[in-house]
């Protein structure tokens, strides 16, 4: 199979999606409407609520959602073969992802740009509000557990990706200043700012920094996430303008420039999948592809992430209620088109099948580590870039992505844990620094707690992220049901992707359960059994607010 | 939109210094506009402290450059209405100052 064709199949259908089934979508079922006035416009402050050129809220919906997530899912799931991790991430973008993070920004436009989490409690229920704050940190958690472990192996594994990633921080930090007293023109420091963290990744090879296997009895790796979690720690308590800004801006960049080169090598190389379809020799202990595709792969396919973004900030800049579509929708075909890019990668960049094996040899081996060699063998053969620049600038990608989100996964934890020494009338909880202690502390247990003591098995909570992730996009996709069925259109576009997600995420949860009770690992269990129970609640909360809506429509039918 | 008008003949450097001050607002636009609220909320913070510090003596608190922040009330005086709201009161605390 040509690399070449399945792109064009892929971006043809999303193509398709974009055009076609969200125009249906827009019309008929939320029927946008151009003259209605959005939050931005009614509250109109400056701050938070102002009217945003769509191509610019666009870039900015775009580059908060996608991050290192639809990198790693899709390349661990390729274990399975590259057919179903694709069938799933352009279906999923059409019929999921895409009606969700539109939807999201529809209901929040039309409740006064409030948060997924608050329209919950208005429109579902008090309960669900609940359920919902539990599931957000179960989220927060776990991204920031996980991308620790990716971020440090990444580290170990590409040591020439050190100085450039290390040193991005750096840069950053030197164009937030410059912006900031204002000393430099914006268009300049961008072009000195991606020059430098190119010229970076240029000399990173030449400078390997690897930590050594073992520092004062703990393993390397650990010792990269402890530096990590130090790094994130004083990182989400700087002011936003010093160093997530002007990161968050470079990696935007970066984002564009990155995928240009995949894709671009891609076309020039023409490279074939060297994976199978489907693969039917996978190593012991992989467990069933359904229902554990559609929790590995949720970036990039669908992802409740997507509705916090959607509803915290995007639906407060929208310009116009038909915006809504372009920014939401093609924002997922975006990150559907990054999801696909690391499919391709890996399962096209590698010499032979034996080569594709190797690498992934177990479940969750493989991931993001084959995304960056089989991108680096693909930007190598394509473009003639060194095959170690090339490896250094993919990793250096994925790990400022999962830098960022651990940056603002650890503040908005931070946040939580202030707002319930608030609601506890815990005076020490809200002082900033103990909740940011507390946040890295339980990131920590989490990340040694499931990998031991060096944090390298931190991987296997992935799909239990992918559950978690998959249960707030249902409570999202719930919500945005029941406005559907009050006022009494129709409900299936958006209940049964709800429907779908639930039935895989219980049945997901309750193959792990069984797994982690096999292999004795009672601190998953107990965590499993934490998402079960939220996944079931969900589930039932979903069954009742529809019963009853539907019985207020028909009440009020009578 | 910030287009620059095009004076006389659209010549190639005109509609180039239009497409530059194009770029140079979206590329400003895509900087700032995402953390416009997060930075605006903070520097509204230290106006807050700065307004207390201004207004402490009126409300009881002792405050050893009274002799300085007095002349400061009346240039603060567009402010103090969105900031006693701010602050929880509904109406202003001081007698003399009413604003609502």
């Amino acid at each position: 199979m040509s690399a070449i064709l399945l792109l064009v199949v892929g971006l043809g259908a999303m193509a398709l999606g974009y055009f076609v089934y969200s125009k249906f979508i827009a019309e008929k079922i939320y029927q946008l409407d151009p003259d209605f006035k959005t939050p931005a416009h009614e509250f109109e402050d400056g701050i938070d609520y102002v009217p945003t050129n769509r191509f610019v809220l666009w870039g900015h919906h775009f580059t908060s959602v996608a991050g290192a997530a639809p990198i790693v899912g899709p390349a661990i799931a390729v274990i399975w073969g590259w057919a179903p991790a694709f069938l799933w991430v352009v279906f999923g973008t059409i019929f999921f992802a895409g009606i969700h993070d539109f939807g999201a920004i529809w209901a929040s436009v039309r409740n006064k740009a409030k948060s997924v989490g608050a329209l919950t409690g208005d429109v579902v229920g008090k309960r669900a509000r609940s359920i919902f704050m539990i599931v957000i940190f179960l989220v927060l958690l776990m991204v920031n557990a996980v991308f620790a472990v990716v971020i440090a192996g990444l580290m170990m594994n590409f040591p020439s990706a050190v100085v450039p990633v290390w040193g991005a921080i750096i840069v950053a930090l030197i164009i937030g200043q410059l912006i900031y007293r204002r000393i430099l023109s914006l268009a300049l420091v961008s072009l000195i700012g991606v020059g430098a963290l190119y010229a970076l990744i240029g000399i990173g090879p030449s400078v390997p920094i690897q930590m050594p296997a073992e520092v004062g009895g703990m393993s390397g790796n650990a010792v990269w996430i402890l530096i990590l979690f130090g790094y994130a720690a004083i990182a989400s308590l700087l002011p936003v303008w010093m160093l997530l800004q002007p990161r968050d801006y470079i990696n935007g960049l970066q984002l564009f420039i990155g995928l240009l080169i995949l894709y671009g090598a891609l076309v020039l190389l023409n490279p074939v999948l060297v994976a199978p379809a489907f693969n039917s020799d996978v190593p012991a202990g992989t467990p069933s592809l359904i229902p554990l595709l559609f929790v590995t792969i949720a970036c990039g396919a669908i992802s409740g992430f997507h509705g916090l973004v959607s509803s915290g900030t995007t639906s407060k800049q929208l310009n116009k209620e038909t915006d809504a579509r372009f920014v939401g929708y093609f924002g997922a075909v975006g990150e559907g088109m990054l999801a696909l890019a690391a499919i391709l990668a890996a399962t096209a960049g590698f010499a032979t099948l034996g080569d594709w094996q190797a690498m992934y040899s177990a479940f969750g081996q493989g991931g993001v580590n084959a995304f960056v060699e089989g991108g680096a063998f693909i930007i190598h053969n394509g473009l003639g870039l060194p095959e170690v620049t090339a490896a250094t600038l993919l990793t250096v990608m994925a790990a400022l992505f999962a830098g960022t989100t651990m940056d603002t996964g650890l503040r908005l934890q931070r946040y939580i844990f202030q707002e319930w020494g608030d609601i506890y009338n815990q005076q020490w909880m809200k002082k900033p620094a103990i909740a940011t202690g507390l946040a890295v502390g339980t990131c920590l247990l989490l990340a040694f707690g499931a990998g031991g003591a060096d944090g390298s098995g931190g991987l296997i909570i992935w799909p239990l992220f992918g559950t978690t992730n998959q249960l707030l996009a249902g409570l999202t996709l719930l919500v945005i049901t029941v406005m559907l069925v009050r006022m009494k259109r129709p409900m299936w576009f958006t209940l049964a992707p709800l429907c779908f997600l639930l039935v895989m995420t219980i049945l997901a949860l309750l193959m792990q359960l069984r797994t982690f009770w096999n292999q004795g690992n009672m601190f998953l269990l107990v965590l499993d059994i934490v998402v079960l129970v939220a996944a079931i609640m969900v589930a039932m909360e979903c069954a009742s607010a529809l019963k009853r809506s539907r019985a207020e429509m028909a009440a009020q039918g009578d | 939109m910030h287009d620059d008008p095009l004076h006389g003949s659209s010549s190639r450097r005109d509609k180039l210094r239009a497409w530059l001050n194009q770029a140079r607002f979206f590329t400003e636009e895509v900087y700032s506009s995402r953390y416009r609220g997060a930075i605006a909320r903070a520097r509204r913070d230290e106006d807050d402290l700065f307004m207390l510090l201004v207004f402490s003596e009126m409300m009881g608190l002792q405050n050893p450059a009274s002799y300085y922040t007095l002349e400061l009330q009346p240039l603060l005086l567009e402010r103090f209405h969105d900031w006693h709201r701010r602050m929880g009161m509904e109406h202003s605390p001081l007698d003399h100052f009413r604003c609502c």
